[in-house]
C-alpha cells in the first residue's frame, strides 16, 4: 500500500506541471507518488487550452489526439469592433486539455510513478523544521504519507506551499475570475485566436474566442477581482457578450477558475517542499497562460530535484535554491518584466484601445506584427518600450 | 457570515487561492469554510466566477 511507503517525492496535484515532474523523477528511478484530488485527471478543464506550438515542442511530443486546432493568426477586436488581424510568426495549437492531462499522467505512470486519484491533501506533516510529507483524505479515510521532498503543483488554489509557510497572498487584481463556455453553432476561422479588450466588457482583462473548429469555440472572459461588480459576474458579462457577438450560439459546456496574472512568487523553495506551476506563479501575467511556463518550471524543479536525491543531498532549501535560481534567471525574469507591461496594458481606456487598434490598421501588411502592437502601446512610454524591445526582438 | 450557495457552486477554487487565511477546504464536489478563521474579509465574494458566495447577517442563516 502506498500510505506505508516512504517515498523520495510525494507531488501534490496532476495538471501539466505535477505530471511532467512526476515523469521525469520517476523515470530516472526514483520513488515517486502523484496525489490528485479529481477522481478523473483531465476532468473537469478549466482552460481555454491555447500554447504556443514551439515551446510546446519542446517539453513534449505532441501527439495527434492533444491538437484540436492550429493557430496562424491573432485578431485583436477593441472597442469599437475595428479588428486588428495579425500572421502570427510563432504558431500555436488549442489541446484538447482533457486527453493531454490524462495522457501526461499516464507517462508518468509508466515511467514509475505511483499514482493516486480522489486523494485530497490538506496538511503537510513538519519536522524539525522540514517538510516530511502530507496528510489529507483518500476515499473519505484519513491518510498520512512520508517522503524525502514534496513538490506543490497545487494549481491556482496553491494551498500546499502556504501549509508549509511560503507566504503567497494574491492582491485583487492579479487574481482573475475566469469563466468559459464551450460554444457551437458559432461562425470563426478556425486558425485564429480572437482577443476583445473593452473596459466595459471585461474590466482588467478580456475576452478571448479559441477555435475548436470553425463551428465551435472555447469563449471565455476573464475580469480583475478588483472590478467586482454586485450582479456583474463574469459569467453575466459572458454571457451577454456571447449573445451580442454570436446569436445562435449553443452553449454545450461551461467552466470556470481563477486565472493569475501576479508577479512571480520570490520564494517558491523551503526546506524538504518546492513548488511548480501556477501554484508558483509560473504564468505570462499579460495573457494568464499557464501551461507551459509551468511545465518549464517543472523541468528545472525535476533536473534539481534528481541530481540532490540521487547523490544523496538533503533537499534542504539551501539545496533547492538551484532551482529557485535557475527558474528565476532563465524564465521568471521574463514574467516579472511582463508584469511591468500588464499593468500599463489593463489600464488603457477604451478611447485609447481604440486608438492604438487604428494605427496599427494603417501600418502596412508586413509591419503587423504583435511587437508593433506592443510598439504602438507604449509609444508613450520609452523606459517600457525598451523593456519590450529586448522582450520581443525576433517576434 | 461568508455563506458559499453549494447548490450553485462549481468548484472551481478561486475563492480558495484568494482566502488570505487559507481556510477553504475543497474537495472535489465539496466545499466547506472553517468559521473559526474566516475573517469575512470578502475578498472570495469579489473573485467568484459565478456570484454564489454572499455575506448574510448572522440572523438569517
Ligand atoms: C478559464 C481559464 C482559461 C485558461 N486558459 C489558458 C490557455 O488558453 N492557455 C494557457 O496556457 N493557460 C490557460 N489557463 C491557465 C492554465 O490552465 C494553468 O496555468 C495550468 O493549468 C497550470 O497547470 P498546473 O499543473 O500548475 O495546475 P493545474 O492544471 O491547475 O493542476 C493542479 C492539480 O492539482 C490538484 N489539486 C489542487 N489542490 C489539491 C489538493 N489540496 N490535494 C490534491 N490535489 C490537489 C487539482 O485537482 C489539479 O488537478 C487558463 C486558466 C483558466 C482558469
Amino acid at each position: 500500500m502506498w500510505q506505508q511507503q516512504k517515498f523520495d517525492i510525494i507531488v501534490v496535484g496532476g495538471g501539466p506541471a505535477g505530471a511532467t515532474f512526476a515523469q521525469r523523477t520517476a523515470s530516472k528511478g526514483l520513488s515517486v507518488l502523484l496525489l490528485d484530488k479529481k477522481k478523473r485527471i483531465g476532468t473537469p478543464v478549466r482552460c481555454g487550452e491555447a500554447v504556443a506550438a514551439e515551446d510546446f515542442h519542446a517539453l513534449h511530443k505532441p501527439q495527434k489526439n492533444w491538437i484540436r486546432t492550429n493557430i496562424n493568426t491573432f485578431c485583436l477586436i477593441p472597442p469599437n469592433g475595428d479588428a486588428v488581424t495579425i500572421d502570427l510568426k510563432q504558431t500555436g495549437y488549442i489541446l484538447n486539455r482533457s486527453i493531454f492531462d490524462n495522457d501526461l499522467v499516464k507517462f508518468a505512470e509508466q515511467a514509475g510513478a505511483t499514482v493516486v486519484t480522489n486523494a485530497y491533501v490538506n496538511a503537510v506533516t513538519i519536522e524539525d523544521d522540514f517538510v516530511t510529507g502530507v496528510k489529507g483524505i483518500w476515499n473519505d479515510e484519513p491518510f498520512s504519507v512520508q517522503s524525502k521532498l514534496v513538490i506543490g503543483a497545487d494549481g491556482v488554489e496553491g494551498r500546499i506551499g502556504r501549509f508549509a509557510g511560503i507566504k503567497s497572498q494574491f492582491s485583487l487584481k492579479d487574481l482573475i475570475a475566469g469563466y468559459e463556455i464551450t460554444a457551437s453553432n458559432v461562425d470563426i476561422d478556425k486558425n485564429t485566436c480572437y482577443f476583445y479588450v473593452s473596459n466595459k466588457v471585461a474590466p482588467g482583462g478580456y475576452v478571448w474566442v479559441f477555435p475548436r473548429s470553425s463551428a465551435e469555440a472555447n469563449i471565455g472572459i476573464g475580469i480583475s477581482g478588483k472590478k467586482y461588480e454586485e450582479g456583474n459576474s463574469a459569467k453575466v458579462r459572458l454571457d451577454s457578450f456571447s449573445r451580442k457577438n454570436f446569436p445562435g450560439y449553443k452553449e454545450e459546456a461551461v467552466t470556470m477558475g481563477g486565472i493569475i496574472l501576479a508577479k512571480p512568487l520570490k520564494k517558491i523553495v523551503t526546506n524538504g517542499l518546492l513548488l511548480i506551476g501556477d501554484a508558483a506563479r509560473t504564468v505570462d501575467p499579460v495573457s494568464g497562460g499557464g501551461i507551459i511556463w509551468g511545465m518549464k518550471s517543472a523541468v528545472y524543479a525535476a533536473d534539481v530535484s534528481i541530481d540532490l536525491l540521487k547523490n544523496g543531498k538533503e533537499p534542504s532549501e539551501a539545496n533547492l535554491l538551484d532551482y529557485q535560481e535557475m527558474w528565476m534567471k532563465n524564465e521568471g525574469k521574463q514574467v516579472k518584466r511582463l508584469y511591468r507591461f500588464k499593468d500599463a496594458i489593463y489600464n488603457l481606456n477604451d478611447d485609447q484601445l481604440n486608438n492604438i487598434a487604428r494605427k496599427i490598421n494603417k501600418l502596412p501588411a508586413h509591419k503587423k506584427t504583435l511587437f508593433n502592437v506592443f510598439r504602438i502601446t507604449f509609444q508613450n512610454k520609452p523606459a517600457l518600450l525598451l523593456d519590450i524591445a529586448k522582450q520581443f526582438v525576433g517576434i | 457570515m461568508i455563506v458559499i450557495d453549494k447548490e450553485e457552486c462549481d468548484y472551481c477554487g478561486t475563492c480558495v487561492a484568494i482566502c488570505p487565511e487559507n481556510c477553504i477546504d475543497l474537495l472535489e464536489q465539496e466545499i466547506d469554510i472553517d468559521y473559526d478563521l474566516c475573517t469575512e474579509c470578502k475578498l472570495c465574494i469579489y473573485v467568484c466566477p459565478i456570484e454564489v458566495i454572499s455575506d448574510v447577517a448572522a440572523a438569517e442563516v
